[in-house]
């Protein structure tokens, strides 16, 4: 397998094609938007946080980059279900070894958008919205 | 008459060139980034070992053997510089680091003059380069921006430009050739329309020097602004081309040593054109590299380069449109540049897959951010050609595009 195929690996590609989770959820405890213009690579990202603070249910919305909506799918599989705490605690190396490929460092900005969505709708959840379970409709 | 063939020997050429025998991921470097910057012959990276090993000194200030050489040779660049654009005399060329520089040196010079409310128009297809200097400066000095429209085709909008240059003009500042959509701009008559109304009109030349034969009194610009890297030559060194009454009117925009003709405590006297805009110890090397440079393109001839460019891009678009799905940005006629999206796949991955097979375009936004948003695309894939391109690369480039296609599945 040479190099490129290893960045465009089968998994990823079929993560772009077919995005998991991807959607709105209209009552969700937090909603996220984050756009990279450097790029043009845009994320939302919906979670609901249950009154565990566990990540009940998670969708997103995006276009961009196979690397940027690859990881952004790739993602949600791995928070659904998870505290906020652990996601929180998440860093380049998780989704590097996510992903499970080798970038180079603009591309790097690419996979590292949806950590940065995520983590900052948690940022906003914390700071300004405190409740969890689900909100009005949006 | 020359027939329309080119009688440029593209394999001559090429042997001048030593890192198109680059290897890239195990593949032969095919290098279609011209518009961000070109690659340099050999007799441009020896002009300047050259320099260094046997003549280098400060110039102008020196009284002895290696600075009489250096200075020599820096001011020959320049009159190089201004028989390559026709311009009167070495008195009109002034050296800058790039044509972003030399843009900058205009938008703080000639605004300093303006009154609030006064207007500056450029275009909707700027390089920021030629659009951050005037927006900023406009908003610190209380100056009117206005931007001339392009249309479907990508041309400058012809209504747009008379409807913005009027009697509260004072400035235009428009791009020759657009680096993303390869439009050549009409800035002869926009200069006419443009003196009309008793404004000046700047030229960025960045894209137009390097590809075809310059005569900045025939087109009538009061400036032209261009850098050296994308024409063979070094980076770091850049060109600002005005016309001498303008010049000795305004204000430096750098102060410091070298531009002085006398200092006193209270008041300075400032140096003769152009070395009143040169100040401190300037790029002398990338100087004499822009120089060897001029005298490369010079032996091939500009208007032998103008024509290997149309072939190339003629067939880099005919070759383009038999791919499905891909769009092209930009008019039939152009420049060495051709912008577009396969499909909704981003540039980037396009760009990346590209590499893979050793080819080197641009992807993204081509520091034009204001025109993607008029294009309503976040970036597009561009490949630019110059002398050494081959139309078998062009061919690498279309297999490599199918290739794409595959990976993505289609
Ligand atoms: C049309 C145009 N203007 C200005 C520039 C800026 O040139 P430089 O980066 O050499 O200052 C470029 C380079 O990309 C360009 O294409």
């Amino acid at each position: 397998m040479d190099g490129i195929d290893s960045i465009y690996r089968e998994q990823i590609l079929d993560h772009y094609k077919n995005p998991r989770n991807f959607g709105k959820i209209m009552n969700a405890t937090v909603h996220h938007h984050e756009y990279n213009p450097l790029c043009g690579d845009e994320l939302e990202v919906y979670l609901l946080i249950d009154d565990d603070k566990n990540v009940a249910d998670v969708k997103i919305h995006g276009k961009g980059c196979a690397i940027s909506q690859a990881s952004a799918s790739m993602l949600t599989e791995k928070v659904k279900g998870k505290n906020i705490e652990e996601i929180k605690k998440m860093a380049k190396e998780d989704i590097l070894e996510m992903l499970g490929i080798p970038l180079s460092p603009v591309r790097l900005k690419c996979a590292l958008l949806s950590l940065d969505t995520f983590k900052n709708a948690i940022v906003i959840f914390e700071k300004y919205i405190k409740e969890p379970g689900v909100k009005g409709e949006r | 008459m020359s027939s329309n063939k080119t009688t440029l020997n593209t394999e001559q050429i090429r042997k001048d060139f030593p890192i198109l025998n680059r290897k890239i991921h195990g593949k032969q470097l095919v290098y279609l980034d011209n518009a961000a910057t070109s690659q340099k012959p050999r007799q441009v990276i020896e002009a300047i070992d050259d320099y260094y090993k046997n003549h280098n000194a400060n110039i102008h200030r020196s009284i002895h053997t290696l600075g009489e050489e250096a200075t020599e040779k820096y001011e020959e660049a320049h009159e190089k510089t201004a028989e390559f654009i026709n311009a009167d005399s070495y008195q009109n060329i002034i050296f800058t680091k790039n044509t972003t520089e030399s843009l900058n040196l205009l938008a703080y010079s000639l605004t300093s003059k303006l009154k609030k409310g006064d207007e500056i128009v450029i275009s909707q297809m700027e390089h920021h380069s030629n659009f951050v200097p005037w927006q900023q400066l406009a908003k610190q000095r209380d100056l009117k921006l206005k931007f001339i429209k392009i249309n479907e085709e990508g041309l400058l909008d012809a209504d747009s430009i008379n409807e913005n240059i009027t009697k509260k003009t004072k400035i235009v500042s428009v791009t020759h050739v657009s680096n993303v959509l390869g439009t050549i701009n009409p800035v002869k008559d926009i200069a006419k329309i443009t003196h009309e109304n008793n404004a000046l009109m700047i030229a960025d030349g960045a894209q137009s020097a390097p590809h075809m034969p310059i005569d900045v009194k025939n087109i009538d610009v009061d400036f032209y602004a261009f850098s050296g890297h994308k024409m063979l030559g070094p980076t770091g060194i850049g060109v600002l081309y005005g016309k001498r009454e303008l010049l000795e009117e305004m204000n430096p925009f750098l102060y410091g040593g070298e531009m002085i003709r006398e200092v006193k405590f209270d008041d300075t006297k400032f140096n003769d054109l152009p070395w009143k805009f040169e100040a401190g110890t300037m790029n002398i090397a990338e100087g004499i590299g822009l120089s060897a440079a001029i005298d490369y393109l010079n032996n091939i001839g500009m208007e032998q380069i103008q024509k290997r460019d149309n072939e190339l891009i003629d067939y880099a678009v005919k070759r383009l449109k038999e791919i499905k799905d891909l769009t092209i940005y930009g008019p039939e006629e152009r420049g060495a540049v051709v912008s577009f999206n396969l499909k909704s796949i981003h540039a980037h991955d396009v760009s990346q897959i590209l590499d893979s097979e050793g080819i080197a375009i641009r992807a993204g936004h081509h520091c034009c951010m204001p025109l993607m948003s008029v294009l309503k695309v976040p970036a597009t894939a561009r490949a630019s050609f110059y002398l050494y391109n081959t139309e078998k690369e062009i061919d690498k480039l279309i297999s490599a595009l199918h290739k794409v296609k595959k990976m993505f599945g289609d």
